[in-house]
């Protein structure tokens, strides 16, 4: 029981989606249009959401620039995830996106263009036609601002539709009905008025991000702390894959900050210390435009090789010079400037050094293509959780499998936020009334914010949380070791426990990001502890996951996606689902196994 | 009698200063605006003396304090490169984003920092910016069209495509409306230049067909001729974007219109 007694303010709608980046904002405007009442409740105002921070573009065989067909996306797509990826899922959003992009045209994004008018595509790592023969011209793109551009014209769509938003409220668990145990809705606390407020919905929508800063260097914003998974393992239900975290290949020396895989797309090209252009050694036909987790190992084995630049010899360079203006002005021009700030660098006349940066959360909330969580069950690895979804980068569809395509991201989000909004249409009547809560509903959601709220520990959020982060960063790295992992382990465990000892210093309640920010550190420990172990139990490679000890693929053994849960003492438990490698109709085959060169 | 001093409650006093720690090297001084709605009472100015070393922006500053000195500093902020606007405020009397301001672009000495002017405090560093927000939405900052778009995109030209160059980028961070005397005056009906700026970004689109309803929304004195050309927010866009330009280019649209 909670020590103080807390006023709760309670709001019902249809559906209630956490989180307003692109896949939150997607599903919010979409579930408004189709008549439903959807509340979206929203840490950050919606266009400071990370999907701003998108640059190079979204993937869809448009064929605009040339020759495409989403089944080349398909195969593309299924490959770039080392077949850990849910093929009928994948089918699904290859050909879905298509009708999903030309509707964020009709909605208003500022696509950069074809000199016939029509949206701009450019290359992008991994992205093939005639499966794998060609370079497909397949990356929509507006400059290298693309989800600035989405999520700003998302936002306005929403707008239009006159959806309802609760903007800077935290949310920080989600509520189960006692009786049936039923995900029925979230608790949050409004950071302008310091008030608590429960928001009950026949359907749940987790978008809340990825967990990037559970990292020490990463691309991700400040805000990426995986807020729905770390609720949902609150719940006691498994996260997926958790083990696959992208390193983008060029994040800036230093700061961190994201260059896109566009500049490689238009023409850019990585060199070590001695001007050698080394991705044509680790990738002798897609070179530079090899998938992320080639060119990010290909990286580190340079730098480990001693052919890494600078006074350390510890980071490699991404030449744009001989672009020209013109054309960096034209089609690069928020890298330009970013390089400028973070690196000093003038890019039409100096390299931007650049370091393989911990980007983006393949693992996630396990979903079918609909966006409903899925758990397994006994013998059944797809039981829908019932009232409860999760889209975006939260969730694990799987249609990355073991690495994502870039541009496949911006794409996930559109085209799933779409899906969730269609199929609570489907199955939720609007207005459909609400079960009052027993009284005692709320209890272990607030017990759990009194204790955080109250903790007087010796360790404070910021101290424990670098702790973490230097952890992550040393031991679930580009490659992996058992060594290492299990050194990882232990560490991470031991930051875990460590949250006994924590300490908020700001006692109130009005914008309290003290305690905010404890509560997002809480989000991410559960996943950090749930990425080394998973990390450390799979003994292969496979995409992101490279195991020094185990170079190779073990199909026979581990096309399988790992799912894990986290208890209160932060121990892990493991289970498996099966990958599926069928196809959602005969439109398309689906892709056996085979060696993944680029 | 006129007031010519601020009311008694907004006065800000001097507020607690924070020594560096023995040993520190380079110790800057940052004097930080701190307001507590839970407490009340006046703002303060708290000095923060911060060893800088290892701090680029002066957002790496801000959380240095924040996670070394004080966790009870209150501030916005997300993405760190100047892309969602959370951490606007005011830097050495500048409107402008802590992440992306270099401690080497400010002049030796202290540095004060106070939230985005004219606007009501949350707490500290945190301004509200909900009526900032709503004359955003007031706008109808959606592609409006009567016409069916059909199964594929809306053709639009290289060219036509240029005219949002210089707009579409707008990160809404209200540095430049936050800037202007003329917002500061009248806020309540004037648009200000940030808001101005993303009406002329969907009168200018090719494939918006509500230009002449835009315009007639914005034929009025107070949203859009309060603007004096004063240029401030010109000067002050972090993101180098020119909302003068922009409403110089609606008051031209209208002039056009009836002559």
């Amino acid at each position: 029981m909670p020590r103080e007694s807390y006023k709760v303010e309670t709001h019902q709608y249809d559906v209630v989606v956490v989180g307003a980046g692109g896949a939150g904002l997607r599903a919010t405007m979409g579930l408004a249009a189709k008549g439903l009442s959807a509340a979206c409740v929203t840490k950050v105002f919606p266009t400071r959401s990370h999907t701003v921070a998108a640059q190079g573009g979204v993937a869809a065989a448009l064929g605009n620039m040339g020759e495409d067909d989403w089944r080349y996306h398909f195969y593309d797509t299924v490959k770039g995830g080392d077949w850990l990826g849910d093929q009928d899922a994948v089918e699904y959003m290859c050909r879905e996106a298509i009708p999903a992009i030309i509707e964020l045209e009709h909605f208003g994004v500022p696509f950069s263009r074809t000199p016939d008018g029509k949206i701009y595509q450019r290359p992008f790592g991994g992205m093939t036609t005639r499966y794998g023969e060609g370079t497909a011209q397949r990356t929509c793109a507006a400059a290298d601002r693309t989800g600035h551009a989405i999520l700003h014209t998302l936002y306005t769509q929403a707008l239009k539709h006159d959806a309802k938003f609760f903007v800077e409220y935290f949310a920080t668990d989600l509520v189960k009905d006692p009786r049936d145990g039923r995900i029925t809705g979230v608790l949050a606390i409004d950071l302008n008025e310091g008030t608590l407020h429960l928001f009950q919905g026949h359907a749940i929508v987790l978008a809340t991000g990825g967990y990037g800063r559970a990292y020490f260097s990463c691309t991700s914003a400040h805000t990426c702390t995986g807020d729905g998974g770390g609720m949902v393992l609150r719940a006691g239900l498994a996260l997926q894959d958790l083990e696959f975290v992208q390193f983008h290949p060029t994040g800036i020396y230093g700061s961190g900050c994201l260059i896109t895989e566009g500049s490689r797309g238009e023409g850019g090209f990585l060199t070590n210390s001695k001007g050698e252009r080394f991705m044509e050694r680790y990738a002798p036909n897609a070179k530079d435009l090899a998938s992320r987790d080639v060119v990010s190992r290909a990286i580190t084995m340079e730098i480990r090789e001693g052919r890494g630049v600078g006074e350390h010899a510890d980071h490699v360079h991404l030449n744009l010079a001989h672009l020209g203006a013109d054309v960096l002005k034209e089609r690069l021009p928020g890298i330009s400037e970013t390089a400028r700030i973070f690196a000093g660098v003038d890019v039409t006349r100096e390299p931007i050094p650049v370091l393989p940066t911990v980007h983006y959360n393949m693992g996630g909330i396990p979903t079918n293509h609909h966006g409903e969580v899925v758990q397994k069950v006994g013998d059944d690895p797809d039981v829908v959780v019932p009232g409860l979804y999760a889209i975006g980068e939260a969730a694990c569809v799987s249609v990355h499998g073991a690495n994502r395509l870039g541009s496949n991201s911006l794409l996930d989000l559109v085209v799933f936020g779409r899906a969730v909004a269609n199929r609570c249409a489907e199955v939720i009547k609007p207005d459909t009334p609400h079960h009052d809560l027993p009284s005692d509903a709320l209890d272990p959601a607030l017990a759990y914010l009194d204790r955080l709220r109250h903790a007087n520990g010796g360790t404070p959020t910021a101290e424990l949380r670098t702790r973490m982060q230097k952890t992550m960063q040393a031991d679930a790295a580009v490659f992996r070791t058992a060594d290492s992992l299990r050194q990882g382990c232990a560490k991470i465990d031991e930051v875990f426990a460590g949250f006994e000892d924590i300490r908020v210093s700001d006692r109130s309640l009005i914008w309290n990001s003290d305690l905010v920010e404890t509560f997002e550190l809480a989000n991410l420990l559960g996943q950090a502890v749930g990425t080394m172990h998973s990390a450390e139990q799979r003994p292969e490679s496979r995409g992101a996951h490279a195991r020094e000890d185990f170079p190779e693929r073990d199909d026979a053994h581990w096309m399988k996606h790992t799912l894990v849960t986290v208890d209160d003492e932060g121990r892990c438990a493991f289970d498996y689902r099966p990958v599926h490698s069928n196809t959602m109709t005969d439109e398309v085959k689906s892709i056996p196994p085979k060696k993944r060169v680029y | 009698m006129a007031e010519f001093t601020l009311p008694k409650m907004s006065k800000v006093q001097k507020g607690k200063r924070f020594a560096a720690k023995p040993g520190a090297k380079q110790v800057r001084n940052f004097k930080v605006y701190r307001w507590d709605p839970d407490t009340g009472g006046n703002p303060r100015l708290d000095t923060y003396e911060v060893d800088v070393s290892g701090c680029a922006m002066v957002l790496d500053v801000l959380l240095k304090i924040k996670n070394e000195i004080d966790p009870t500093l209150t501030l916005r902020r997300s993405c760190r490169e100047g892309v969602c606007g959370s951490c606007a405020m005011n830097i050495d009397g500048e409107n402008t984003l802590a992440c992306i301001k270099g401690l080497d672009e400010l002049p030796a000495g202290d540095v004060s920092i106070y939230p985005l002017p004219h606007m009501p405090v949350v707490k500290d560093l945190v301004p509200d910016l909900t009526h900032f927000y709503a004359q955003y939405a007031s706008i109808k900052p959606w592609l409006q069209t009567e016409s069916s778009p059909g199964s594929r995109e809306r053709l639009q030209s290289p060219e036509d495509r240029k005219h949002l160059d210089g707009l579409y980028e707008c990160i809404l961070c209200a540095c430049c409306s936050t800037s202007c005397p003329s917002y500061w005056w009248n806020p309540d009906r004037f648009l200000g230049p940030a808001i101005l700026l993303q009406a002329y970004r969907w009168i200018i689109d090719s494939r918006d067909e509500a230009t002449g309803e835009r315009l007639d929304d914005l034929d009025d004195p107070f949203k859009l001729y309060r603007c004096h050309t004063i240029m401030n927010c010109t000067n002050t866009c972090p993101k180098g974007l020119n909302p003068a330009r922009a409403i110089g280019e609606i008051k031209q649209l209208l002039v056009n219109r009836t002559v």
